[in-house]
């Protein structure tokens, strides 16, 4: 029964920059009982205030479809787009994992960091601090080896999202002001 | 780009607010002053185009603007200040939500500068109101002032109506402000869909016309589409000659007499309206929403039916019941759009198309499940009903209701003809309802009977309102179907929780004749069934509110009933038919 199995979900949201929408749109979520495994949000354009918000849910078929329909109900929001929908998409996401150890584990921890293409940003005589980027996957997988060689901290962005190929139209806002 | 002829008109904040009002059509509104709105007010004293009414609390404002959107089809304005001015608005905006009514509702708020800081009257307005509003806004700055009430009147009104509150700051109010008119490019950001893909349509016809027990279901998205739409149900019904029943939101977009009209279904609705959704083949369901009321046990609702869904939210498609035609519509415009198409089609409706069907469904009928025995001479409620129903009938009338065991009954009992005569809180369920919602609606009718139907208990709760009748001589009439019970509660304990009736027995209850007498309204009682005639009567000629006390047989259950949990075959048709069915565990953890 495929219809009552849970899937990941990645959703893209154009909404207007403005006080209150994205308390609407966790209001949504949390209201209506869905999921939010990850949620990031900026502004990607001053000029006529609009910003995306990148949002990982979970649910059955007919949640997310709920999930969808309900976001495209609130008024500030101008498109959401089913980046799991086709699969033809990318995501990203940062991670800044810091690691305190000494001795052969703090040279482990380097050359990890090095073969998953993670920076170096910040380094004590008993830490690092790697920034790391990718899926959400590859992060993890770094995150549970470093914790392995040492003391762990982590902070993650969330997943950031976009659709591969053709340019969100934004020109319709453009007529509108 | 402004293209406006009338170039730098500035005005006070407040003066603009009226400016917008008046510009919207707004005749009247329903309100209560406070320190945060009172440069509204001082606006309103010295403008006469637009009349307020003065309510005695702001739940009932809020339910008032709901009866005179509902009876109108306008929408309905509420003013109330900050604060507890707006935490007591937030039950009828909620009801407004649910049950998609067109409301704009201007809360005062304190000053921009005090913002957050725990001011007097201060309350997160916008924060509280978020999910129970369609939208809000907040007002900080006031170049933004005029253009967002157009756009609040503009998003409570278009696609599905619903309530929007504009918090004001009592700054904005005050400051200097630049009018600007209403444009189209207010309604440019909320664009609901209104017309139906026309393949769809052609497809639902076809549906209809080859079904074998086909069934329309329709809801009050036919009624919030304007009155065209119940005509258009009807002219639909009679071409298709299908079987049809009504959601209790869609009561009176079928004329209660049509021989095609099945009454309502759901919980408290009919065993032929409910046999024939669990049963039929075809469902075409126009302006409902699968509301829990409605369906039932949902893995058990209508298993082997294509389904088809005119909805004109997206939202309302595929959220609990999965249908197999979605379209994306305006009521009106998608019946307008389907007749169009089975006259193209050239239907032409045989005897024996769903001969089969139709004897079904009259067998279904004979079982008269809303049958009762008036014996003795205590008033059977449900006969009260039916009395109120026949000697209004041949009048035009409006009826609202509480909620509960009377408003269930009032639903079976009471015909409606047409759309908006009948106001009931059906989403949120407020008791309270529909003392205020029968003011607005007598605002908006002046020279109509306006008839609460309501509960001793509902009748409590926003009681304080007899003093707005009285202030604005609204010759409301209060028919009280007294049990001295919380009737449904007591039912529900009844059936469900082996008789063990907590705290649902009304004690202390006052004499609701004086009680009418000391607002200066008449007060009438019929205590025995000899009484009840005379009583209607009386109350009908009075040219004065009327509060009719009617005593009614106090343990009266509201049957037919499908236990919570149960599907929609598994239905309790009287007192006799509960032995047998038990409530499962499931469906005792249901509401």
């Amino acid at each position: 029964m495929s219809q009552n199995q849970e899937i990941r979900c990645t959703l893209s949201v154009l909404v207007d920059n403005e006080p209150g929408v994205l308390a609407r749109v966790i209001g949504l979520f949390s209201g209506r009982g869905y999921n939010i495994e990850s949620l990031t949000v900026a502004e990607i354009d001053t000029k006529v205030s609009i910003s995306r918000i990148s949002i990982v849910t979970c649910g059955t078929p007919m949640v997310i479809e709920q999930i969808k329909a309900q976001l495209r109900r609130l008024v500030p929001v101008h498109d959401v787009d089913d980046l799991s929908d086709n699969s033809i998409h990318v995501e990203r996401e940062l991670a800044l994992v810091k690691i305190v150890n000494t001795g052969s584990n703090r040279i482990e921890a380097l050359r990890i960091a090095q073969s998953f293409r993670a920076h170096t940003v910040d380094s004590t005589l008993d830490s690092f601090v790697f920034e790391i980027t990718g899926t959400s996957s590859k992060l993890a997988a770094f995150i549970n080896l470093m914790k392995a060689i040492g003391d762990v901290e982590i902070a993650r962005s969330g997943v950031c999202a976009m659709s591969r190929g053709k340019i969100s139209n934004l020109k319709q806002r453009d007529d509108m002001l | 780009m402004e293209g406006n002829t009338e170039t730098n008109l500035t005005m006070s904040g407040a003066d603009a607010i009226l400016r917008v009002l008046e510009e919207q059509g707004v005749e009247v509104i329903f309100g209560y002053p406070g320190g945060a709105i009172l440069p509204i007010y001082d606006s309103l004293f010295k403008s006469n185009s637009i009349k307020h009414i003065l309510v005695r609390h702001e739940q009932a404002a809020v339910h008032a603007a709901e009866g005179y959107a509902r009876s109108t089809g306008k929408v309905g304005v509420v003013l109330v200040t900050s604060g507890p001015g707006a935490t007591n608005a937030v039950t009828g905006l909620t009801d407004a939500l649910m049950d998609s009514v067109p409301i704009v509702c201007l809360s005062g708020q304190v000053p921009t500068h005090l913002i957050g800081n725990d001011a007097f009257q201060e309350a997160d307005t916008t924060g509280i109101t978020r999910p129970c509003t369609k939208h809000n806004y907040l007002v900080k700055e006031s170049e933004k002032l005029c253009s967002t009430l157009h756009e609040a009147f503009h998003v409570a009104r278009s696609g599905r109506p619903g309530p929007v509150v504009v918090d004001l700051p009592k700054d904005i109010q005050l400051s200097e402000c630049e009018y600007i008119n209403r444009q189209d490019r207010h309604g440019r950001r909320y664009k609901p869909i209104m017309n139906p893909e026309k393949n769809k349509i052609i497809e639902v016809a076809k549906l209809l016309i080859n079904a074998k027990k086909p069934i329309i279901y329709g809801g009050g998205g036919i009624i919030n589409s304007g009155p065209e739409a119940s005509n258009l149900l009807r002219e639909l019904v009679e071409l298709v000659e299908i079987p049809t029943t009504l959601t209790l939101m869609g009561l009176g977009a079928l004329p209660h007499d049509n021989k095609f009209f099945l009454g309502m279904l759901g919980m408290h609705g009919t065993y032929e309206a409910n046999l024939s959704m669990y049963n039929c083949d075809v469902m075409l369901n126009i302006g409902a929403r699968f509301d829990d009321r409605i369906t039932g046990n949902l893995k058990e609702f209508s298993p082997n039916s294509k389904k088809i869904h005119i909805d004109i939210d997206p939202s309302s498609i595929n959220k609990s019941v999965p249908v197999d035609i979605p379209i994306i519509s305006d009521a009106g415009s998608a019946l307008k759009e389907l007749i169009y198409e089975l006259k193209k089609l050239k239907f032409k409706n045989s005897e024996n198309r769903i001969g089969v069907w139709l004897r079904q469904i009259n067998e279904w009928r004979s079982r008269k499940c809303l049958d009762f025995n008036q014996t003795g001479k205590i008033i059977k409620p449900q006969y009260a009903i039916k009395r109120l129903f026949e000697k209004t009938k041949n009048i035009e009338t409006y009826i609202t209701t509480e909620v509960g065991q009377h408003q269930m009954w009032a639903a079976q009992y009471y015909g409606f003809s047409k759309p908006n005569r009948w106001m009931t809180s059906g989403g949120l369920g407020t008791m309270g309802y529909g003392l205020p919602s029968a003011m607005g609606v007598q605002i908006a009718h002046p020279e109509k009977l306006v008839i609460d139907i309501s509960g001793e208990a509902s009748f409590l709760m926003n009681m304080q309102e007899l003093s707005t009748l009285k202030q604005y001589k609204l010759p409301v009439k209060v028919f009280i179907i007294n049990n001295q019970w919380m009737g449904m509660v007591r039912q529900w304990q009844q059936l469900i929780h082996g008789g063990r009736y907590s705290e649902s027995y009304t004690d202390s209850l006052p004499d609701f004749k004086s009680l009418a007498e000391s607002f200066g309204l008449e007060g009438l009682r019929a205590e025995n069934v000899d009484q009840l005639d005379g009583v209607i009567d009386q109350m009908m000629e009075s040219k004065s509110a009327v509060l009719c006390d009617i005593q009614v047989a106090k343990e009266e259950n509201c049957f037919p009933m499908i236990p919570s949990g149960a599907a929609h075959y598994d239905m309790l048709l009287g007192p006799e038919d509960k032995q047998n069915k038990k409530v499962s565990k499931d469906g005792l953890a249901l509401v």
